[in-house]
């Protein structure tokens, strides 16, 4: 029998706020062994980072509370310590690594400070010792130069730098248990993989076990030996990876999973209809009930148990029990990996909408420092696809889409609509034509919507500005189709957005843009600040208005899976430029750009046998500055197959294949 | 980060050029002039000529604003028109000494406890203490201080005799001045020492020092008090340049012959010169103040010592 570090029992915990008494954790069970790595993974709000942050005692004093339950680590409770005995628990025996590397850094004292003053805290040693052991953690985490860097500031680190350094922090006094809080949510694929390795390392040297929080099933097949799945405040699914990945019992594992796209998925995905219940007033049956298709009577009366699979698979919901009608599963799971490729872009409608050609954007950021944000770029996007732009932070893709709309002024190159270019166009009356038939939609649904106006009236801003409604009757009409159209109703018009959710948010922007009846739609990541499920109802909604109404996307993401899923074709940036360009499948089957090929091994699939048998290319180092990029091929500085003739030529942008471009001496 | 401070130096100067040329034509725009209108209309012409000669006030604008610009260039900022004989800058050096121990000594101490009633608020955020405090802070910024100034003069000074009512005679006299106008600047300082302090509390890296198990005390001073400083820093500026230059109100209730009397009593007269001087003395002292503190931002905020630099 392994051992178990730590266990929580029936843990409560609620918040007292103005609305009322949150109920965010409602009797929580989970327990770690010696060595494993738990993953919890929930949506926001379901309570994974209350939960763990409850272990460490480290929830607001004021506002949190721990109404009843367990916390053993090592037979002792938590619950009943001190603040002054809890002292001694964190960062000697529990450590924990925060979600954003950008802010969990104090940012007035040296990196070398904050991870001395955790040694020092827990240890009866002399300063000058204590830096030697900084200098080993700093090595350890794969920092080049830590007798350097250990005097410098956070700022003066990258984000995936920065990470290494708060880890460092959590590994500083050889904790028997860590808790990662989203530890990669805030950071680009590659360097995601390079932290999941590093924490896998570490794992095997010391012998940690490590709790993990997260929404990214792929994380958690990456690295996780057992699962737990919380919804509402409550575990409602746990066993191990293999378990709950290929036989997941509960009806809301199956929707999480359902709504990944696998590099595979062409069908639409899988999404979990409504929203989250309010843990002010929890529902009194089966919380996940109302989004349930295969909710019974009983769910909606009385609390299912937890059922029984194996020793360590336990799932919570009325269909396990004997009596429960049996239920073919909608989504599968496990997708078994096939050759792909079959479908090429279809040759016949090839009427280019959108000519992108030689487009640079620079900013002027000092006296004489130019961020060369967009540098060269071309591309066409043809009637009625979607043409998918990915790329890592700083690439660029963000900026072309905006310049490519004008919102930014373009330093050099042209945009051509319609064959007709666009930066000619300077009379205000064919500017206007252009800004109707070319919409956005932003990435933070919070911000981009006007708080002080009403739905109603942000969606018709643009049929005002452009006089496409004449009477008042003509104008609710419009409201309130364009409101069923992305899926709400018309009693939401007279509201204002902070009554709505993240996803419902999403929905008005992209009444908002559909409001004018553009032709092409230009989507800077539309989805990464949703929940999985709530990401999938988005990307269906895309697909379907795609359809009915012969929309064009520019679809811009960080995100490959989701990417891959909904476009045509597929264009990677890297550091201003583009690299490659081809149809989705082919990339993704068949990727040249050593970039791209990085990037697709990077990205994790909720696939637990893959992951752990998958050979990883983990690029080494940081994305270089823009501002002072390398000369050459801007990739030659991370890229394993890097000669000579990379660093003095600019590789040539062509057509390596037929409908495939690449930017690589490789291919020459 | 000595071409930074050159190029400032530069600017200052520029700016106060400004400065002078504006005042000094504004100045003439002002009806009146330094002297008795009536008593100088009784003068014969001759006399009135070689009078205003005497000030070089029969000369042109343009010609005046030349050898005052020259005058200013040396150090001169000229002689008063209204005490006979003395150069504005000895009345300045007279006048000085009271109001900046008064200031300095309101400003030390207004920033001590203002600071340490702002964390105290922010830690017990929401309780007795709190309210106790924010109270404090709206009655020191609604409070007139010559309000605050006359109650301390009838309680502490003739009620209970403990400090002189008025007056500069000895030490003891810059006390109650003192307090008058630190009442003010502990309300200012503690109302943003507590803003900024609730705002670094709820910060991430707050969680990431309690997480090592740092002492929750050591986590305050060596964490949060340190990054709750750099906006308290920034209105910091202006309350010294105000105080330290004096405070007209209260250095005229307690009789404090300060900066602050005498512009109030040059404007009164149209003391010309001495306007000019004062004007010129309190941006000067201003722009100073400014560039001490944003070296001092440099100081306590890494990511401002970089950038600085780079400039």
């Amino acid at each position: 029998m392994v051992e178990k570090l730590l266990e929580v029992k029936d843990l409560h915990v609620s918040f007292h706020t103005y609305a009322g008494k949150v109920q965010a954790v409602r009797g929580v069970n989970l327990y770690l062994n010696k060595g494993e790595t738990l993953a919890i993974v929930g949506e926001s709000g379901s309570g994974k980072s209350v939960t763990s942050k409850s272990i460490m005692k480290l929830l607001p004093a004021q506002s949190a509370k721990i109404e009843s339950g367990q916390i053993l680590f090592e037979g002792k409770d938590l619950v009943g310590f001190s603040e002054g005995e809890m002292e001694r628990i964190r960062g000697k025996e529990i450590s924990m690594i925060f979600q954003d590397p950008m802010t969990a850094l104090n940012p007035t004292m040296t990196v070398g400070k904050q991870i001395a003053e955790s040694i020092m805290t827990h240890q009866q040693v002399h300063k000058k010792e204590a830096q030697q052991k900084t200098v080993e953690l700093l090595k350890m985490v794969g920092i080049p130069n830590p007798e350097i860097r250990l005097h410098q500031y956070p700022h003066q680190f990258s984000g995936g730098m920065r990470q290494r350094v708060v880890i460092a922090i959590a590994l500083a006094c050889s904790p028997k248990v860590i808790i990662a809080d989203e530890p990669t949510t805030a950071l680009d694929v590659t360097i995601q993989a390079q932290i999941l390795d590093l924490m896998k390392d570490i794992q095997k040297k010391m012998g940690t076990s490590i709790i993990i929080i997260t929404h990214d099933l792929g994380v958690v097949a990456n690295i996780a030996d057992r699962v737990a799945v919380m919804y509402a405040g409550k575990i409602i699914e746990t066993g191990k990876v293999e378990e709950v990945f290929y036989n997941p019992q509960h009806p809301y594992t199956w929707g999480l999973l359902g709504s990944m796209p696998n590099m595979e998925t062409k069908e639409e995905l899988a999404a979990i209809p409504g929203t989250p219940p309010d843990l002010i007033d929890p529902p009194k049956g089966d919380p996940f009930a109302e989004r349930n298709d295969h909710a019974l009577k009983i769910d909606y009366l009385r609390e299912p148990p937890m059922f029984k699979l194996s020793e360590t698979h336990y799932a919570a919901t009325w269909l396990l029990h004997e009596k429960a009608p049996k239920i073919e599963r909608t989504a599968s799971v496990r997708r078994p990996l096939k050759a792909i490729g079959m479908k090429k872009t279809p040759e016949k409608q090839l009427e280019p909408l959108i000519e992108i050609k030689h487009l640079k954007k620079y900013f002027h950021t000092g006296k004489k420092e130019v961020l060369k944000a967009v540098d060269d770029v071309s591309f066409t996007i043809f009637k009625g696809e979607t043409l998918g732009l990915v790329g890592e932070s700083g690439c660029g893709k963000s900026t072309t889409g905006r310049t490519i709309m004008q919102l930014y002024e373009a330093t050099g190159g042209e945009v051509l609509f319609h064959n007709k270019k666009v930066h000619e166009q300077k009379s205000s009356s064919q500017l206007k034509e252009f800004n109707r038939k070319v919409q956005m939609i932003f990435q933070d649904p919070y911000s981009s919507l006007n708080p002080r106006k009403t739905v109603a009236d942000i969606i018709a801003e643009g049929l005002d500005i452009h006089g496409l409604v004449t009477t008042k009757k003509e104008r609710q009409d419009r409201i309130y189709r364009l409101l069923e159209t992305v899926g709400l109703n018309k009693d939401h018009a007279g509201r204002y957005p902070h009554e709505f959710s993240g996803g419902q948010r999403q929905r008005i922007g992209i009444a908002r843009a559909l409001a004018v009846e553009p032709e092409f739609i230009i989507a800077d990541e539309p989805i990464s600040a949703l929940d999985v499920s709530i990401q999938a109802q988005v990307v269906n909604l895309l697909k379907k208005l795609q359809t009915d109404k012969g929309l064009t996307y520019l679809f811009i993401a960080h995100d490959l899976s989701m990417v891959k899923h909904i476009s045509d074709r597929v264009g990677v940036m890297y550091l201003g430029g583009i690299v490659e360009l081809a149809s989705s499948d082919d990339l993704y089957a068949e990727p040249l750009h050593p970039y791209t090929q990085a990037l697709l091994s990077a990205v994790p699939v909720p696939d637990p046998l893959v992951e752990k048998q998958r050979e990883r290319i983990i690029l080494q180092g940081d994305l270089p500055s823009p501002s002072n990029p390398p000369s050459g091929c801007r990739f030659r500085t991370r890229c394993p197959m890097a000669t000579e003739r990379c660093s003095q030529e600019m590789p040539v942008w062509k057509e390596a294949k037929p409908h495939h471009w690449v930017a690589c001496h490789l291919f020459d | 980060m000595k071409k930074y401070v050159v190029i400032r130096l530069i600017n200052i100067v520029l700016t106060l050029f400004v400065i002078a040329t504006v005042t000094f034509f504004l100045m003439k725009q002002l009806p009146g002039s330094p002297f008795d209108e009536e008593k100088l209309a009784v003068l014969s012409d001759n006399q009135r000529a070689e009078f205003l000669s005497r000030y070089g006030l029969d000369k042109p604008v343009t010609t005046q604003y030349v050898l005052y610009l020259k005058n200013l260039a040396q150090g001169d900022l000229g002689t008063s028109y209204y005490f006979k004989g003395q150069s504005v800058v000895s009345i300045l050096a007279d006048r000085i000494g009271p109001s900046a121990l008064i200031g300095t000594q309101a400003v030390i101490l207004g920033l001590t406890i203002g600071i340490i009633l702002g964390i105290v608020a922010a830690f017990r955020h929401n309780t007795f203490w709190d309210y106790s405090t924010m109270f404090v802070a709206v009655l020191g910024v609604s409070v007139p201080n010559f309000v605050f100034a006359a109650l301390l003069q009838y309680y502490v000074g003739l009620k209970l005799g403990l400090l002189p009512v008025a007056f500069w005679e000895s030490y003891s006299s810059s006390i109650m001045p003192s307090i008058a106008l630190t009442l003010g600047v502990v309300a200012t300082i503690a109302r943003y020492t507590r803003n900024e302090m609730l705002e670094v509390l709820g910060q991430d890296y707050m969680l990431t020092a309690k997480a090592k198990g740092v002492k929750r005390i050591k986590v305050i001073y060596k964490h949060a008090i340190r990054n709750a400083l750099i906006p308290v820093v920034t209105v910091l500026g202006p309350i010294t340049v105000s105080l330290l230059t004096g405070s007209l109100v209260i250095e005229n209730i307690f009789g404090v012959p300060g900066i602050g009397s005498l512009f109030v009593d040059s404007i009164k007269v149209n003391d010309y010169t001495t306007i000019m001087g004062l004007t010129l003395f309190y941006s000067a002292f201003f722009v100073l103040t400014m560039l001490v503190i944003d070296l001092l931002y440099g100081l306590i905020d890494p990511r401002i010592r970089v950038s600085g630099v780079k400039e």
